[in-house]
């Protein structure tokens, strides 16, 4: 119910729901959680977050970077769900999504592994490996934990594919600005409207985009083109990559980076349906 | 036959077959949304390809005239040989390009031109399945990117040399472990932006639906003529059929026409490394664990958490943590039998074939002929061996001859 009260409540003023994405315990759980808490302070209207994985597939370099930290301090996936945990306490009422990979939910058990999300309060989990002809694997466990199975919608998904992307996420749906993996490097361009349409038409959870989304420009541009929310992830967490050796300047940066783009989801948008 | 045997006949077969990306429990298409439609276009245009007589017919032409095929089967005159047992070597060493990389490259390169795809990419560990795809794109012309870990770089330069002498781009990747799975993690990435006028020529048998499937396919043409020149040279089926096992597309693609013939053995030789109960080495299929790892549910080495570890071997063409998930099917099915062989034993066969057949072997099938000698200095009654000689060891000469140097210097410490 997190996804559907807060977006409903966003949705209601005209806004757009902002959804930042950081790596847990990246560059250590301390400042994990204060980044966490500065996300949230400056506009966050839900969290991604990522465990780190050591086999990146669909991330480019920066958030590749940023994994290689939790590994290098043996931060483990359960101390990650842990702290997701500390963050549910601090926050009973944030929508939080996790994002991971195939083989940490099939390691420990998958019907273990969404337990354990369903005990730390996680709403949602997107397997950036896994496509939706493969969700079997994991939709009987998720659903038995009360967790809801986010899928990725690519801008040039034939209809079939889309009906069943719209129908089997849950929470939200990930649409995304363009090909490739994660990154700044090349941006996000406006997303085609057709392919949006035909996604509310089969009647999808809220679209949130992401991918190449960096400046309050592609947040205007996503509204335009008709998502209900927009995430961003390299962005924020190259100044992570910058600055994790000098805290309080990343801190900062951080903050008014979010409060940024915070500020332009959350206009009067005249395009929102 | 009655209809139920028919049945259970056709069902019994049917165990080795694939169904759809599976086989078994294992493979699938476990990759970002984005590529599904790029492996579904790639499905659909091999298998036209494979049923079309004129796609068939240039690929044989290549096989046959540009590559070398058929290769020979060579009786050992010394190598193992006992009073009881005779081992056959699939001569693969000497197709183009060095290894039977080859074959499935001029294939797949064949099918990418076909598909309408300009550019190739490719993923490298000890820069074999990179030289092979060099040469076949800079045959048909298509333009060729390889990806290749940086310590791969650094202890193959010969071979990235070769790339860029036939006109390949190579590019040295530093993330992650520098090694194989992190060349293939790029190419991925690459390729999850570029499909459109990119074909991925993965080079064993394993990845994401259909790679599992086509490479065995394009690989099989080994075991057919190994099949026919054992029978033509012996009379009869061999008593065992042996393969160094990386990824393990030079192994399905010997076993792939004996797998029916129930009477023989099909034995797969993993990488021991420093032994199979050190922590180094690359015995996915012995020692590791059910997971998910570049599009596929198979064995990998992985932590109790599912990260991936890295593997060792002394021959780069076996370094890799996972493995193609047909193997994993046969051994869980008790088809085929797995084992393992240490980098010393590799070492003492690779010197030892050299030495009295005059064949200089790759470190990789040195793995193979390690075992095969062994099973020959146990046979008690009439046996015959088949091992596929997968490669040549000229790439290895610089790595071996170091080895070798060293270990001289620590006889005569030791002697000291």
């Amino acid at each position: 119910m997190r996804y559907k009260n807060m977006f409903d409540k966003v949705s209601a003023k005209g806004h757009l729901a902002y959804i930042p994405f950081v790596i847990v315990g990246d560059p250590d759980a301390e400042l994990s959680l204060k980044i966490i808490d500065t996300l949230v302070a400056n506009g966050a209207d839900g969290l991604e977050l990522g465990l780190a994985f050591s086999d990146p597939v669909a991330d480019g370099p920066v958030i590749q970077q940023a994994t290689l930290r939790p590994l290098a301090n043996k931060f483990s996936i359960e101390a990650g769900l842990n702290l997701i945990g500390q963050v549910r306490q601090k926050y009973p009422e944030l929508p939080i999504g996790l994002l991971t990979y195939a083989n940490l939910v099939f390691a420990q058990g998958i019907d273990v592994f969404f337990g354990k999300c369903n005990a730390q309060g996680i709403d949602s989990v997107l397997v950036a490996d896994c496509p939706v002809k493969e969700s079997e694997l994991f939709e009987a466990d998720a659903k038995k934990n009360n967790t809801d199975l986010v899928f990725i919608a690519p801008p040039d998904a034939d209809d079939a594919t889309l009906k069943v992307t719209a129908e089997k996420s849950k929470g939200y749906t990930y649409v995304l600005s363009r090909k490739g993996i994660t990154g700044t490097e090349v941006a996000a361009t406006k997303a085609k409207t057709d392919f949006l349409q035909k996604l509310k038409q089969y009647q999808s959870p809220p679209l949130v985009q992401g991918f190449g989304i960096s400046e309050p420009k592609h947040v205007f541009d996503a509204a335009n083109a008709g998502v209900d929310g927009i995430i961003t992830g390299s962005a924020i967490v190259n100044l992570i990559n910058q600055h994790y050796n000098n805290p309080q300047i990343m801190l900062e940066q951080i903050a008014d980076y979010v409060s940024d783009i915070a500020q332009a989801a959350h206009t009067e948008h005249t395009c929102v349906s | 036959m009655s209809l139920k045997e028919r049945i259970d006949q056709v069902s019994d077969n049917s165990q080795y077959e694939y169904q759809g990306a599976y086989i078994g429990q294992y493979g699938g298409q476990f990759v970002p949304q984005i590529l599904v439609p790029a492996l579904e276009q790639l499905e659909e245009a091999f298998e036209a390809a494979i049923i079309d007589d004129e796609f068939i017919g240039e690929l044989n032409r290549l096989l046959n005239d540009y590559a070398g095929r058929p290769t020979p089967l060579t009786e050992c005159e010394t190598f193992g040989r006992t009073e009881h047992c005779r081992i056959f070597l699939k001569r693969e060493d000497l197709l183009h390009g060095g290894a039977h990389k080859t074959n499935q490259v001029l294939a797949q390169a064949l099918l990418a031109k076909r598909m309408g795809k300009h550019r190739i990419i490719a993923e490298t560990g000890a820069g074999q399945h990179g030289v092979a795809t060099a040469l076949a794109c800079s045959l048909l012309g298509l333009k060729a990117t390889i990806y290749m870990g940086k310590k791969d770089c650094d202890r193959q330069a010969p071979n990235v040399f070769r790339m860029k002498l036939m006109g390949a781009e190579v590019i040295s990747v530093d993330n992650g472990s520098a090694s194989l799975k992190d060349a293939i993690n790029e190419a991925l990435r690459d390729w999850a932006s570029s499909y459109e006028d990119t074909h991925y020529l993965l080079g064993t048998a394993a990845g994401p639906a259909p790679f599992p499937k086509m490479v065995k396919r394009f690989q099989q043409v080994i075991g057919e003529e190994a099949k026919k020149q054992i029978l033509e040279q012996t009379g009869q089926l061999p008593d065992a059929v042996i393969a160094c096992v990386g990824g393990g597309s030079n192994a399905i693609g010997i076993f792939a026409d004996f797998i029916k013939e129930e009477g023989v053995k099909l034995i797969g030789v993993e990488p021991a490394g420093h032994g199979l109960d050190s922590e180094a080495h690359g015995a996915t299929l012995l020692r590791g664990t059910e997971g998910i790892i570049h599009g596929s549910r198979t064995h990998i080495l992985q932590t109790e958490e599912g990260q991936i570890k890295e593997s060792h071997s002394i021959s780069a063409g076996l370094d890799y943590p996972a493995v193609g998930p047909e193997h994993v099917h046969l051994m869980t099915s008790g088809r085929a039998e797995y084992v393992g062989i240490t980098d010393d034993e590799a070492l003492e066969a690779f010197q030892e074939l050299s030495k009295t057949e005059g064949i200089i072997p790759a470190l990789e099938s040195s793995h193979a002929l390690a075992y095969a000698k062994k099973l020959a200095q146990a046979a008690t009654e009439p046996t015959t061996l088949l091992v596929n000689l997968s490669g040549r060891g000229d790439k290895d000469l610089s790595h071996v001859m170091s080895i070798l140097e060293e270990n001289d210097q620590q006889g005569v410490t030791d002697a000291l």
